[in-house]
C-alpha cells in the first residue's frame, strides 16, 4: 500500500538519516523524497510502500507519531488515497 | 505523482482549518423488532442495533488513522419508532428511548436519531403516544434525539400536530431545565424531512431505505472560508467558482471515507450530505464565510444573498464529487454551533427574523436557537408554522430546534457544552398567535404539489 509520510520539523543535522532509520526498521520502503527548508524549518514528503510492514497501517501511524517528539520532529504517515481522492478526478 | 503542494494544502485543511468528517451515520431498520409484547420489542430493538453496528465505532477509527481524517462523529439512525412501536399493546413508549439509548451506550455512538413520527397529514394512534412521550423520553436518556414531522409539500402542514408540538418543546424544556434546557436540542420539529440525513438531531432511517446503510456527513466550513480569503475584493463570479472547487474536494474525502466504511462493515452506501457544519470551534464558522464576503456582521442587510450564493456553490462542487448526493445538503445555520453566529446574535445585529428569512435559501431551519423561557408553547408553535410554510411552498426541508431557556432571559447565555455549543438568548415578538395556532386543522398544501 503506498503512503505519504510527511515530516516538519527545526532543521538539523540527520533529519532524513534519523526518519529513513525508523523507517527500514519497519520494513517500509521509501520510493520518492521531496524535501525543503523554508526559514529553518524543514519540511519532507516522502512516498513510500508499507507493503513489507508487518503492523496494521493505523498502529504504524501511531508509532511514528509517538516516535517524532523523541527526534524532535512532527511524522505522519496517511494513505496516499485521500490525496488522490482530493487532487486527481 | 501528486506535487508537494497539494500534499501539503490537504494536510493544511485537516490541522490549520478543521477540515473533518462531520459524521459516519449507520442507518437500521427497524421494522423486524415489531412485536405485541413491549418487553420483547425492547430486546429485540438493542439487539439488532448493536448486532449491525458492532463494528462501526472501531471501523470508524480504523479510518480515521489511516487516512490521517478526522471523524467527529459515528452515530445510529433508525426506524422511526411510533412506526416499529405501533404494534405494541402498551400506553408508554419511554421504554422504546431507553432501548435505544442502552444500544448506542454499547455500542460507543454519541448519538442515537430516530425517535421520530411522520405525521405530515394526520396521526396515528402510535404516533399521538409518541410525542407525548418525548419530554419523558429525552429527559430519561443521554443520546436518544426525537424529531416530528409536520409538513411537506405534498400534504400541506398538519396545524393540529404544530400545535402539539409547542407544547412539546416547552415540557422538554422544562423537564430538562436542569441542564438549560437540553432536551430540546435534542428535538426536531420537521416540514420535508428527509429518509436519509445523517445529522442529528433530525436523522432517522426512512421506511423507503434498505435493511441498514451508510450516510456520511462532510464538513469544512473553515475550509471554504479559508479559500475565500484568498480572493478578497474580487467579483461574485470568481467568488462562487472558489466555494464551489473547495466543496469538490471535501466532498471527495468524504465519498471515499464513506466508500472504505461502507466496504469494510459490509454494508450498503447510501449518500454524502454535503453540508457545511459548523462547530463552537473558532475558524469554523459558517457566519464567518458570509462575514468574509464583504458583510461587516452576520446578519446584516446581504447575509440572505450571501447565504443563497454559498448554499449553491457548495452543491454546485459537491454533486459531482460524490456517486450519490443526499440527505440536507447546503449549508447550516446553528446559532449556538456557529462562533460567528453567537457573536452577530450577542450583538443584536443577527435577529430571529432574519434567520427565519436565511432559512429560505440555505439548507435547513431555526436551529439551535435559545429563546426566554417563558415563551408561550402558542408562540413557538407559531414560530413553527412560519418555518413550515417556507418549507412546503418552497419544496425544501425545513425545521425547528428551539430551546425556551427556563428562567432565561433576553440577553442570558446558555450553556449546552461539546459540539452543541452555547446559545445567547434571542428575543420572540410579543403579539400573541394564540387565536392563530388555537385554529388546528391543516393547511392545504400548495398549488405546485400537484405535479402529475
Amino acid at each position: 500500500m503506498k503512503a505519504i509520510v510527511t515530516v516538519v520539523g527545526q532543521d538539523r543535522v540527520g533529519i532524513i538519516a534519523d526518519v529513513c532509520t525508523l523507517l527500514a526498521k519497519n520494513n517500509i520502503n521509501v520510493l520518492d523524497i521531496s524535501q525543503t527548508v523554508m526559514q529553518d524549518y524543514f519540511t519532507m514528503i516522502m512516498m513510500v510502500d508499507t507493503e513489507g510492514c508487518e503492523l496494521p497501517f493505523a498502529a504504524l501511524a501511531k508509532l511514528l507519531e509517538e516516535e517524532g517528539p523523541s527526534l524532535a520532529l512532527s511524522i505522519h504517515i496517511q494513505r496516499e488515497d485521500i490525496f488522490n481522492a482530493m487532487h486527481r478526478i | 505523482m501528486l506535487s508537494r503542494n497539494e500534499i501539503l494544502q490537504t494536510l493544511d485543511m485537516i490541522d490549520q482549518q478543521h477540515l473533518d468528517i462531520r459524521t459516519i451515520t449507520m442507518g437500521i431498520s427497524l421494522l423486524s423488532c415489531a412485536h405485541p409484547d413491549p418487553e420483547i420489542c425492547c430486546r429485540r430493538i438493542y439487539d439488532k442495533i448493536c448486532r449491525r453496528a458492532e463494528r462501526l465505532v472501531a471501523v470508524g477509527e480504523q479510518i480515521e488513522g489511516e487516512f490521517g481524517i478526522p471523524i467527529v462523529n459515528k452515530r445510529i439512525s433508525v426506524t422511526p419508532m411510533a412506526l416499529v412501536a405501533a404494534a405494541c399493546e402498551t400506553g408508554d413508549y419511554v421504554p422504546f428511548a431507553v432501548a435505544m439509548d442502552r444500544a448506542a451506550k454499547t455500542c460507543g455512538v454519541n448519538f442515537i436519531g430516530g425517535y421520530s413520527a411522520l405525521v405530515q397529514k394526520g396521526m396515528t394512534e402510535a404516533d399521538e403516544k409518541l410525542i407525548a412521550s418525548i419530554p419523558e423520553a429525552l429527559a430519561v436518556t443521554d443520546f436518544v434525539c426525537s424529531s416530528v414531522n409536520v409538513g411537506s409539500t405534498r400534504a400541506g402542514i398538519n396545524m393540529d400536530a404544530v400545535a402539539r408540538m409547542g407544547q412539546i418543546v416547552k415540557k422538554t424544556a422544562q423537564r430538562t431545565a436542569d441542564r438549560g434546557g437540553f432536551g430540546c436540542a435534542k428535538l426536531v420539529v420537521f416540514c420535508n424531512a428527509v429518509e436519509d440525513n445523517p445529522f442529528m438531531a433530525g436523522a432517522f432511517h426512512g421506511v423507503g431505505e434498505a435493511e441498514s446503510v451508510i450516510n456520511v456527513g462532510v464538513s469544512g466550513p473553515g475550509v471554504v472560508y479559508h479559500a475565500l480569503q484568498s480572493v478578497k475584493g474580487q467579483s461574485f463570479d470568481v467568488v462562487a467558482e472558489t466555494v464551489k472547487k473547495t466543496a469538490f474536494r471535501i466532498t471527495r474525502m468524504g465519498q471515499l471515507v464513506a466508500r472504505e466504511a461502507s466496504a469494510r462493515l459490509g454494508v450498503p452506501f447510501g449518500i454524502v450530505d454535503l453540508s457545511l457544519a459548523p462547530t463552537p470551534a473558532v475558524g469554523d464558522s459558517v457566519a464567518r464565510i458570509l462575514e468574509e464576503m464583504g458583510l461587516e456582521t452576520c446578519g446584516t442587510h446581504g447575509t440572505t444573498a450571501a447565504l443563497a450564493l454559498l448554499n449553491d456553490a457548495v452543491k454546485k462542487g459537491g454533486v459531482m464529487a460524490s456517486g450519490h448526493v443526499g440527505g440536507l445538503s447546503g449549508a447550516f445555520i446553528p446559532v449556538s454551533e456557529d462562533e460567528g453566529m453567537i457573536a452577530a446574535a450577542s450583538s443584536g445585529v443577527l435577529t430571529l427574523d432574519k434567520l427565519e428569512a436565511m432559512t429560505c435559501v440555505c439548507s435547513v431551519g431555526l436551529d439551535m436557537i435559545a429563546v426566554p423561557g417563558d415563551t408561550t408553547a402558542e408562540t413557538i408553535s407559531a414560530i413553527i408554522a412560519d418555518e413550515a410554510a417556507i418549507g412546503m411552498v418552497n419544496n425544501k426541508t425545513t425545521a425547528v430546534r428551539l430551546i425556551p431557556a427556563p428562567g432565561k432571559q433576553v440577553g442570558e447565555m446558555v450553556e449546552f457544552g461539546g459540539l452543541l455549543g452555547s446559545a445567547p438568548v434571542m428575543p420572540v415578538h410579543q403579539s400573541s398567535a394564540a387565536d392563530f395556532v388555537a385554529r388546528g386543522g391543516r393547511i392545504p398544501a400548495p398549488l405546485h404539489s400537484l405535479r402529475n
